[in-house]
């Protein structure tokens, strides 16, 4: 779980965990008990916390990252220790990818940013009917990895990007390089997509208004922007944005009352998207440590933790909130349905499809 | 003479070989870049202005900052790493505040002066009171430590203060509200500059040329230099050294103050980190100009913001470099090991009073 700009990523996701263990009660007679780390959404925490955890052996199963940048780190430790870990929320393609940085014991419920960056290279060229895009990120694996897809997709499409380009976390003053972008050799784009996370793509939505070249580009951010204080902080500029995310709109009974219960114990709507993912993967976790938990003499369980990992990556066809998941052999489980939302008066509302 | 030229670089340590040859490729580099920029210029001489007035206005607020370095060095010699958190403390205070509530009430819109000026006042007066609390508790114990130990205190102060605001106002980004009067642009030689920016260089102006007649003219600043000089003799004088060492972190939090209302008016978003990067920056504009030197913290202020802004597309953007925005920062800091490796005192030179012998 994350602490900073991009708590509400954090925070959602381990709401969706907490509802998940309300929901459930017990597994095989025995309560299951949380225990939340915080990474502040950067490689050394993922470190850190990864290495707390697999030093603790009464933990079963992880939940986790919020962050691809954490990610990173951590399933190297964690996978290294012979456990497994689940994120919701982690969508960068490399995580997943066995040439890249795919660790044996990673999986994810949440959605690989390839079809994520292909919905919104989808969205710009064929719904919105724009030719020419630019890209941003600021050299997380999150980041990069979606600019990297949404470009790639766009240009399979027959579009053009005139600038692809990064910032650094932490920066301000988006002016001087969305001048640059606005003067790049192929024109101003009429579409720009910064998928990165709160504070920069806040600035950068308000700053692209205020540069010359770029004021009828249309902008795009992704699921790193996707939550109630970045819809606060983007404020006034919000009108003509646009914001590629899981596709919300569960059908199903579980997530009516996911929902209601999501309201009533933490008193708001869910503050980011992947609160269901993180819910799902605690279910795959509940539902294997069913399977392979063994009653010892004592009446204590005894998990192996290799029979878990077995078991999460033979996940096929479970019927969760997020869809039918069916684990791949490089962890990748998701049934990933995205969508693209604006926000009007404060709330992000479902445009396409 | 050829061969004296051999001689001599055959004299040299491995060691000082490269780091002349870093210093030829740095310049060579930057030489290069710019000749190809200027030949094959992608840009139009609007844009050039657009750069330099971004550069100013992000180095206005550095400079404003880099006093605050500038002068507790001076003083007591010590770095004062919690200076990031005065600047944060006020501004992020005033928004949650002041700012959220006066916007939501509809109140700041119909008086946005009045508003502003609460803020700005909010934003002085925590700034300044946390100044006094780190000085009076963190500091002071330790004033006759040996100097690491204030050092590590101030980043222990810093860490303390960022996570003591976190606790009180949440760790999210807050929105500081946009106020329609200083909203939009205006015409200044052909191109339109925003109403902030142009705010920011007013106050910035107005603030450091202030803060150089109370430094120089009054009997306050006189006290403080005089401190700065020597702690002893200035108490054999009279002087009140605790009491100066407290107005003169008051000098650097007020300036800090000022340039949270600005930065919060630019960039519309504050919250507990957002201390850190801007005081980095700060400091390293002060070692630029000259730390201990008050129109050096100024100047150092404003070339760093100026080259942050111009530098990647004049030297790096013709070279062919991918994403060379995001090197903005190698180039901040590559300019200041090549001002300290050919003016290891900075540009101005070290002098609050003067060197110490």
């Amino acid at each position: 779980m994350i602490s900073g700009a991009n708590a509400d990523l954090g925070l959602d996701s381990q709401y969706g965990v907490e509802i998940a263990i309300q929901f459930k009660g017990e597994v095989l007679g025995h309560s299951v008990e949380l225990q939340a780390e915080d990474d502040g959404c950067s490689a050394e925490g993922g470190q850190a916390a990864g290495q707390k955890i697999v030093s603790d052996p009464s933990i079963v199963g992880i939940i986790g990252t919020s962050c691809s940048g954490a990610g990173v780190p951590m399933s190297q430790v964690v996978s290294d220790a012979g456990y497994f870990m689940v994120s919701p929320s982690n969508t960068a393609p490399s995580l997943t990818d066995a040439n890249q940085a795919w660790k044996p014991g990673y999986l994810r419920t949440a959605h690989n940013d390839k079809v994520q960056g292909a919905a919104m290279a989808e969205y710009a060229y064929s719904e919105l009917g724009l030719t020419t895009a630019a890209a941003i990120h600021d050299g997380d694996p999150y980041t990069e990895g979606l600019a990297n897809a949404f470009r790639e997709s766009f240009e399979a499409l027959g579009g053009t990007v005139v600038a692809f380009t990064a910032v650094n976390v932490g920066d301000t003053d988006m002016r001087p390089v969305l001048t640059s972008i606005a003067n790049s050799a192929g024109g101003a784009p009429e579409f720009l997509f910064f998928p990165v996370f709160t504070a920069e793509c806040a600035h950068l939505a308000t700053q692209a208004l205020e540069v010359a070249g770029l004021e009828n580009t249309v902008r795009g951010a992704a699921d790193g922007c996707f939550s109630a204080a970045a819809a606060d902080a983007i404020g006034d500029a919000s009108p003509g944005m646009v914001f590629s995310g899981p596709d919300l709109a569960y059908a199903g009974q579980t997530y009516q009352d996911f929902l209601a219960a999501y309201q009533e114990n933490f008193g708001s709507a869910p503050l980011s998207v992947f609160h269901a993912h993180a819910f799902d993967a605690a279910n795959l976790i509940f539902g294997c440590i069913e399977t392979t938990a063994q009653q010892g003499s004592d009446g204590a369980l005894l998990i192996g933790r290799q029979a878990m990992r077995d078991c999460m990556f033979a996940t096929s066809g479970y019927a969760g909130i997020t869809g039918s998941l069916t684990c791949n052999a490089t962890g990748d489980c998701a049934d990933p349905k995205i969508a693209v939302y604006e926000i009007q008066g404060g709330e992000y509302v479902n445009i396409w499809p | 003479m050829i061969d004296r030229a051999i001689e001599r670089i055959k004299g040299l340590s491995f060691i000082n070989g490269f780091l002349w040859l870093m210093r030829a490729a740095i310049i060579f580099v930057v030489v290069w870049g710019t000749i190809q920029t200027i030949l094959h210029n992608p840009y139009s001489y609007r844009n050039w202005l657009d750069f330099i007035i971004f550069g100013i206005a992000q180095g206005s607020m550095y400079a404003l900052i880099a006093i605050g370095y500038t002068l507790v060095y001076g003083v007591l010699k010590m770095i004062n790493f919690a200076h990031s958190e005065f600047f944060m403390s006020g501004i992020f205070t005033a928004t949650c505040v002041v700012a959220i509530p006066l916007a939501e009430s509809g109140y700041m819109a119909a008086h946005p002066f009045i508003s502003l000026t609460l803020v700005a006042v909010v934003t002085i007066g925590v700034s300044v009171l946390i100044a006094l609390v780190t000085e009076r508790v963190a500091y002071r114990p330790l004033r006759h430590s040996p100097r690491l130990m204030p050092l590590i205190t101030a980043i222990g102060a810093s860490f303390f203060w960022q996570y003591y605001f976190r606790g009180l106002f949440g760790s999210q980004v807050k929105p500081f509200p946009t106020i329609a009067a200083l909203d939009g642009t205006i015409s200044f030689l052909n191109t339109q500059v925003l109403k902030t920016h142009v705010l920011v260089v007013v106050v910035t102006i107005i603030s450091l040329v202030a803060l150089n007649f109370f430094i120089t003219r009054t009997k306050a600043g006189m006290a403080i230099r005089s401190v700065a000089e020597n702690k002893d003799v200035a108490a054999l004088m009279g002087i009140n050294v605790n009491r100066t060492i407290s107005l003169t972190f008051a000098t650097c939090a007020f300036m800090a103050g000022i340039a949270g209302v600005l930065y919060a008016l630019v960039y519309h978003q504050v919250h507990f980190f957002m201390g850190f990067i801007p005081g980095i920056k700060a400091f390293t504009a002060a070692v630029l100009g000259g730390i201990g030197n008050i129109p050096g913290a100024a100047i150092g202020g404003l070339f760093l913001g100026l080259f942050e802004s111009v530098g990647p597309s004049l030297f790096l953007q013709s070279l062919g470099i991918p994403a060379f925005n995001q090197l903005k920062d190698v180039i901040a800091f590559t300019l200041l090991v090549l001002i300290l490796i050919f003016r290891p005192q900075g540009i101005l030179g070290e002098r609050l009073a003067e060197k110490k012998a």
